[in-house]
């Protein structure tokens, strides 16, 4: 496969989940806000923060009210990490591989991008919000499955979803550390209903909380913790997205899993191994917002080194050995 | 929707005789649309204009902000081309491509036409598309214009004539396949009692072409070159790869090593033995075209020279495409073919000849003067629509640069009805067959064709607001002719010729 189409599907694949994940946490917020006790007030800052770009959003806008912090995340095209920004990004990259997807994801992404662009131009009222949050999600879905069921899953395919899973396991752990800075903000609430109504929100945001009320029951930090970090089958779960990463990364590249030919695939090795033998209470005492800080910039390592492995530009000329056989039969 | 208020306005109408009656070809394809409500065609055009967004078939438009994309406009009722009439098209088709290889040939090798005086060597020699690069060049299996896109326009004396030939990378053939793949699932009724020509296998004889091209041994690797997501036909490079399932290239994925072509992959180097290329001459290969060109792969001459890896169409093609080169072809078929030629040209003058310049010079006002290297409408005076002041100013531009010129009489081109705001009026038409060149030469049956949707407008190219239709072929001529006409399938004949 081209380096410049592996790149693209990449990416491609990495915008449609960044854009599902914005949706996501915003609808969770705003259905918080909605249960909020009047003195808590509206807690809009939070989201700025698991995105990351809290700076451009303070140069910009200044202060985090609802209205700002929709249009910022949802429909802003300044911001490159907005749902319509995603969008329009990933139907960029499709649009320069549409012979290499099939024809239906094309069509997918295409109608996804369209509607969520008629919607910015439109505006939000606080009635339709939840169900355009809602149509985003739907939407992605839609696209992964069509994705699933259309595309033949060779290497195309595993870039696709290596960039997925990554992307996903990067949202877990941004989702997971915003009660990091609300907790701040309310200290006293620990132990409180309203703690609880916010872990539950985290659940609900990754679509763990059915899921996890099977396997745990109660509601508990540390068993939120430990679902969403080290679950190794719940499919938003970073323990999972990591190890389902490492699948698609080995299938590309050929190599048996548990040694390594290129430096990401050792990053990605030696993570998978530290998730699997990690424990919840170990995480919880090295402090968890450290631990998901540290967790991000190993996985901007291995997203750089699987850019240098298979996309970046070689200038290194062609090798006389290579392809002697293709001279030798003519 | 009726007919009753159709106008004919003189022209040739494509689907309605000079009586009004409905061409024996286009009997069923009438009354098919007389039998529908108007609302119902007026959906289903609504309903095409959906799907065209949606499956973001667009073009990009140049000189507007990067990346705007525009879809191009479609019209739901189609032309209708009767199979004998076809037959006789894609005879004199063959016979011009057969004919323009060989001129080619000739011009890069003993250029005898220009030794017998055929045609004026300072011609060739300061036509801008002619490449001294190709001189000496055996292109594999002598195959220069693999693919070609001719347009034909249809004059009010219902004669058909050959426009421009487009050698180079002529566009618009994807826009055939999907208009048709459209009016299938708009009219899957009229499809399945008439009997039209399929074009769906464009794609697979285009792979085979290809193919035909590599150089010996091993199964070859083909690959589409295109500028990039910016050029204004990239929907239409990224149809094709897909539908002949080739990879689809840009320069920058294209390297020349050892004297072959390679391209970058996620598992390294791996070589390439046929490109068909979207890309100008111009922009090729800055070692061997210009220097500054992006978009190009350095050294791919040496590679093509050196025979390992065939180019479609072949460096060198556009020379054909001069205007001035277009006018001697009548001459060229002769030469070459001992015929005469089946599709005439437009009687066209060569500025750079006296008396066709003084003649061009005192009758503006009624020619078109064409630019003899520009294509897309650009470089053009209509000279009955043109003001004084337009005219003027292209008289100077002759008269500085005689050889860059030609001019023609301008030609009322036929009409086909048209959906407008919800009604059906005539608008003008032209039609662009595809010509595949390979072991036999093959042409796609119909082809594109652009309307101009402007009232009374006679430009159709889709950068000054074209439009396209289906074009049917029908596999008989006879198609309906026994059933009478209806009542009431008459549109009006009356008004002021066109």
């Amino acid at each position: 496969m081209l380096s410049r189409v592996a790149d693209s599907i990449y990416w491609m694949g990495c915008y449609v989940e960044r854009a599902e994940n914005v949706a996501r946490f915003i609808d969770v917020n705003l259905q918080l806000m909605l249960d909020s006790p009047d003195y808590v007030g509206q807690q809009w800052e939070p989201l700025v923060f698991i995105s990351g770009d809290h700076e451009d959003f303070a140069k910009r806008y200044g202060k985090a009210t609802q209205d700002n912090v929709l249009k910022f995340l949802a429909f802003d095209y300044e911001n490159p990490n907005s749902i319509v920004s995603c969008l329009r990004a990933a139907r960029q990259n499709a649009r320069s591989v549409r012979e290499i997807i099939s024809s239906e994801m094309w069509l997918q992404l295409n109608k996804f991008y369209l509607m969520v662009k008629s919607v910015a131009e439109q505006g939000l009222n606080l009635d339709s919000m939840h169900q355009f949050f809602d149509e985003v999600k739907s939407a992605s879905h839609l696209f992964n499955g069509i994705t699933e069921a259309t595309m033949t899953h060779g290497e195309g395919w595993h870039f696709c979803r290596l960039s997925k899973q990554l992307e996903r396991a990067d949202k877990t752990s941004r989702i997971l550390d915003v009660k990091y800075f609300i907790l701040l903000r309310s200290v006293t609430d620990v132990g409180t209903a309203w703690d609880d109504i916010q872990w539950a929100a985290v659940l609900r945001s990754t679509s763990a909380f059915e899921m996890y009320r099977k396997d745990h029951g109660r509601i508990t930090p540390k068993g939120v913790v430990d679902y969403l970090l080290l679950n190794r089958f719940f499919p938003r779960a970073i323990h999972h997205c990591l190890i389902s990463a490492r699948e698609s990364l080995h299938s590309i590249s050929g190599t048996p899993i548990g040694s390594y030919k290129n430096p990401a695939e050792k990053l990605l090795g030696q993570l998978c191994s530290e998730f699997s033998y990690a424990s919840v209470d170990e995480v919880i005492a090295f402090g968890l917002h450290e631990y998901l800080d540290g967790l991000q910039v190993k996985m901007n390592h291995i997203g750089t080194e699987i850019h240098e492995t298979f996309f970046a530009k070689k200038t290194a000329p062609v090798r006389h050995g290579l392809g002697m056989s293709q001279f030798q039969s003519q | 929707m009726r007919f009753e208020e159709y106008q004919l306005d003189g022209c040739f109408d494509e689907m309605f005789g000079e009586a009004g009656q409905p061409r024996p070809a286009a009997r069923l394809l009438a009354k098919r649309i007389e039998g529908l409500p108007t609302e119902e065609l007026v959906s289903r055009q609504r309903a095409a204009d959906r799907a065209l967004v949606q499956m973001g078939i667009t073009f990009n438009v140049y000189g507007e902000s990067a990346g705007v994309e525009k879809t191009l406009p479609f019209d739901l009722i189609p032309r209708i081309i009767a199979g004998t009439e076809w037959n006789r098209i894609e005879r004199g088709l063959k016979q011009r491509i057969q004919a323009l290889n060989l001129f080619l040939d000739d011009l890069y090798h003993d250029q005898h036409i220009l030794n017998d005086g055929i045609i004026p060597r300072e011609v060739i020699l300061s036509s801008k598309g002619f490449r001294p690069q190709c001189v000496g060049f055996k292109p594999p299996r002598g195959i220069w214009c693999h693919i070609t896109g001719t347009d034909l326009v249809r004059h009010h004396d219902g004669q058909i004539y050959v426009l421009e030939d487009n050698l180079r990378c002529p566009s618009g053939v994807s826009y055939v396949l999907q208009n048709r793949q459209l009016m299938k699932s708009l009219f899957p009724g009229v499809f399945a009692s008439a009997r039209i020509r399929p074009v769906s296998n464009y794609p697979l004889r285009l792979r085979d072409m290809l193919e035909y091209l590599a150089p010996d041994g091993g199964p070859p690797r083909m690959v589409l070159l295109t500028p990039g997501v910016f050029n204004s036909a990239y929907f239409e490079h990224s149809f094709l790869a897909q539908q002949m399932g080739i990879e689809l290239v840009e320069g920058s994925d294209l390297v020349v090593s050892d004297g072959y072509v390679w391209m970058r992959t996620t598992r390294g180097f791996e070589k390439v033995d046929v490109i068909y290329r979207r890309i100008d001459d111009d922009f090729l290969d800055p070692l061997a075209f210009r220097a500054d060109s992006m978009l190009g792969v350095p050294g791919l001459m040496e590679a093509y020279r050196a025979g390992n890896v065939a180019l479609a169409n072949a460096p060198g093609t556009g020379v054909a495409d001069d205007k001035v080169v277009y006018a001697y072809v009548p001459k060229i078929i002769k030469y070459y073919l001992k015929q005469e030629a089946i599709l005439p040209n437009v009687p066209t003058y060569i500025c750079s000849e006296e008396a066709d310049l003084n003649y061009v010079l005192e009758n503006l006002d009624k020619l078109v003067v064409k630019a003899a290297n520009e294509s897309g409408g650009y470089g053009m005076l209509i000279g009955p629509h043109s003001t004084a002041e337009m005219r003027a100013d292209f008289a100077q531009k002759i008269q500085q640069n005689p050889r860059n010129y030609i001019a023609q009489p301008t030609l009322s081109l036929s009409r086909v009805p048209t959906l407008i705001n919800e009604t059906l009026e005539g608008r003008h038409v032209d039609l662009r067959p595809y010509i595949l060149y390979s072991k036999e030469i093959f042409v796609l049956p119909g082809g594109l064709t652009r309307v101009a949707l402007k009232k009374g407008s006679l430009v159709v190219n889709s950068s000054q607001g074209g439009g396209t239709k289906d074009s049917w072929v029908l596999a008989e001529n006879e198609l309906d002719e026994k059933e009478p006409a209806l009542e009431g399938q008459s549109a009006k004949t009356e008004a002021a010729p066109c």
